[in-house]
């Protein structure tokens, strides 16, 4: 694989040092694992003059659980977050996606704020710069053809971040610091539905931290992917289902590795005041089906991935709704 | 194309303290392998996908081929060179030869790497939990089966 490009480090100790950094040094990224940026470092992708480390910023590092919400610090690794004992019991849905990614050693380096800034992915993209080049490159980056859709205009790779779904089930918000300050903003609009620019960071601004509320409902996440580990997901669908009595009174659903962004799947209300039944799983199924967009990003074929994912979401909806896996009666 | 200046790195390194000069954007890897000589880490996929280059960074198993060598400063690597004790193989190392653990043995090093880890962290675990530990780790040779099972071995106090 290539060396990487000519960079040097900075590693500020506080968030008004980070956006400093930001704002001193033009051609600057921020990094915190590094088990992304680096790989595509290596890839050609992106020239930075200057890398910004986050994890030497104190307020990024810390998880906490209290009874008024979940705190999660930007720079907190994943492996931290999985096995923090208040969020494996009140939020399992984080701690499942959380444990989801890669291997264990990505989830030691890899970060929060990396998981959800992760760069989008294509097998047209995430290939090494001799590769690229002899294919012409792509529309992504230092091309201007897709070869997903040639006759498109827009990039359709996909976001794969594990840990987004999980957190936009719960509703969870983000603080971004920047030369304006920090602001608050729902996590879902941190994102576009367009691959080659899928966040809506502008420059120089990162994440500080994520915070979903208390009492959160029952909730979980469910990836597909070729192998057990490592890999990343085909289809990956988090479920947050409220009940009162049978009926369904509280209901999110939220996809990654299908589109460019994460999302909230939309329309969810129309299943409200009903109890979970096949009739009803089915109706589930429709719907993620209709705004799932899967192309030809991954090895595995578009139509399995929208199927894939439509199951996962039904498997999980039936069981938080008190029927089997398969949606019998339990 | 002017910020690749060196600087001096310290971290302890098998357990020795060690100053390296090296610019920011050089790999641990390379570091071990090109500028220690400590070729027992592997370079198998160069992109984190394999485990060949694991090594322990304050005792918990990282990729050596997504970490640069700068983030190290400060802190405490491990490579596989580090579990000889008095120019004798580990117990796990000897598990892995008795148990037929490594066959070509390109794997070997990150396989003995994130098991060390484990253990450390785990000192009984059971197959399953060995399986979760190496899950990063890809072998092309021995279908897992004798890995996990000279893991075991070694936990157990055997050979
Ligand atoms: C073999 C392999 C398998 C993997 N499998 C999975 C998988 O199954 N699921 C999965 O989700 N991921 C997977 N990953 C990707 C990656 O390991 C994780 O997503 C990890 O969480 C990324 O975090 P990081 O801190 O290492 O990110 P980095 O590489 O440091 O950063 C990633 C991106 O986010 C930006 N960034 C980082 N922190 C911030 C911040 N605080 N604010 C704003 N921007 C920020 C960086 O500029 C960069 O663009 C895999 C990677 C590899 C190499
Ligand atoms: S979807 Fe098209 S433009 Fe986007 S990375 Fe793939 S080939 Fe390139
Ligand atoms: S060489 Fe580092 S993971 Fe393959
Ligand atoms: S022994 Fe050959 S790759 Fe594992």
């Amino acid at each position: 694989m290539e060396l990487l490009p000519p960079f040097h480090v900075a590693t500020p100790g506080s968030i008004a040092a980070a956006v400093a950094a930001g704002q001193d040094h033009a051609a600057s990224r921020f990094i915190a694992g590094g088990t992304d940026l680096m790989v595509n470092l290596r890839h050609g992708i992106g020239d930075p003059a200057t890398l910004i480390d986050l994890r030497g910023i104190p307020e990024l590092r810390h998880v906490s659980a209290e009874p008024d919400g979940l705190v999660i610090g930007a720079a907190v690794t994943l492996a931290e977050l999985a096995e923090h004992p208040a969020v494996a019991s009140r939020y399992p849905a984080i701690a499942t996606a959380a444990a989801a990614v890669g291997a264990p050693a990505h989830r030691a380096a890899g970060t929060v704020g990396g998981n959800l800034c992760l760069d989008t992915r294509c097998i047209f993209y995430n290939r090494s710069a001799w590769w690229r080049e002899a294919n012409g490159f792509c529309l992504k980056y230092q091309g201007d053809t897709c070869h997903v859709a040639p006759t498109g205009k827009r990039c359709h790779a996909a976001f794969s971040g594990d840990l987004a779904p999980a957190l936009l089930v719960h509703a969870a918000e983000i603080d971004i610091a920047g030369p304006g300050g920090v602001r608050r903003q729902p996590l879902a609009e941190l994102y576009a539905e367009d691959g080659a620019a899928h966040l809506s960071l502008a420059p120089g601004e990162f994440l500080v931290r994520v915070v979903v509320a208390a009492d959160p409902w029952p909730a979980s996440y469910a990836k597909a992917r070729a192998r057990g580990a490592i890999d990343f997901p085909l289809a990956g669908v988090a479920v947050a289902l409220r009940r009162s009595g049978e009926e369904v009174d509280g209901l999110r659903v939220a996809l990654t590795g299908t589109n460019a962004r994460p999302f909230l799947l939309a329309g969810t209300d129309a299943l409200l005041g009903a109890p979970v039944s096949p009739a009803w799983l089915d109706r589930l199924g429709r719907l993620v089906q209709k705004q799932v967009s899967p192309m030809r990003t991954t090895l595995l074929a578009a139509q399995y991935r929208r199927r894939v994912a439509a199951a996962l979401a039904q498997r999980l909806a039936a069981t938080l709704g008190g029927l089997d896996a398969v949606g019998r009666a339990a | 194309m002017s910020q690749t200046a060196k600087r001096v790195r310290a971290f302890r390194l098998n357990g020795r303290a060690h100053e390296v000069l090296v610019a920011d954007n050089v790999l641990l890897l390379d570091t071990l392998r090109e500028a220690l000589g400590l070729t027992g880490t592997k370079r198998g996929c160069d992109g984190g996908e394999c485990g060949a280059c694991t090594v322990l960074i304050d005792g918990t198993p990282r990729l050596a081929c997504l970490t640069r060598t700068e983030e190290c400063e400060g802190h405490g690597v491990e490579t596989i060179e580090g579990l000889v004790e008095n120019g004798r193989m580990s117990r796990l190392q000897r598990a892995f030869h008795e148990r037929l653990g490594t066959q070509c043995g390109y794997c070997t090093p990150g396989m003995v790497m994130a098991a060390e880890g484990l253990l450390r962290r785990n000192p009984d675990p059971s197959a399953a939990e060995i399986r979760a530990a190496l899950a990063g780790n890809i072998c092309r040779c021995t279908g897992y089966v004798k890995i996990v099972e000279a893991i075991e071995d070694a936990a157990r106090g055997a050979p």
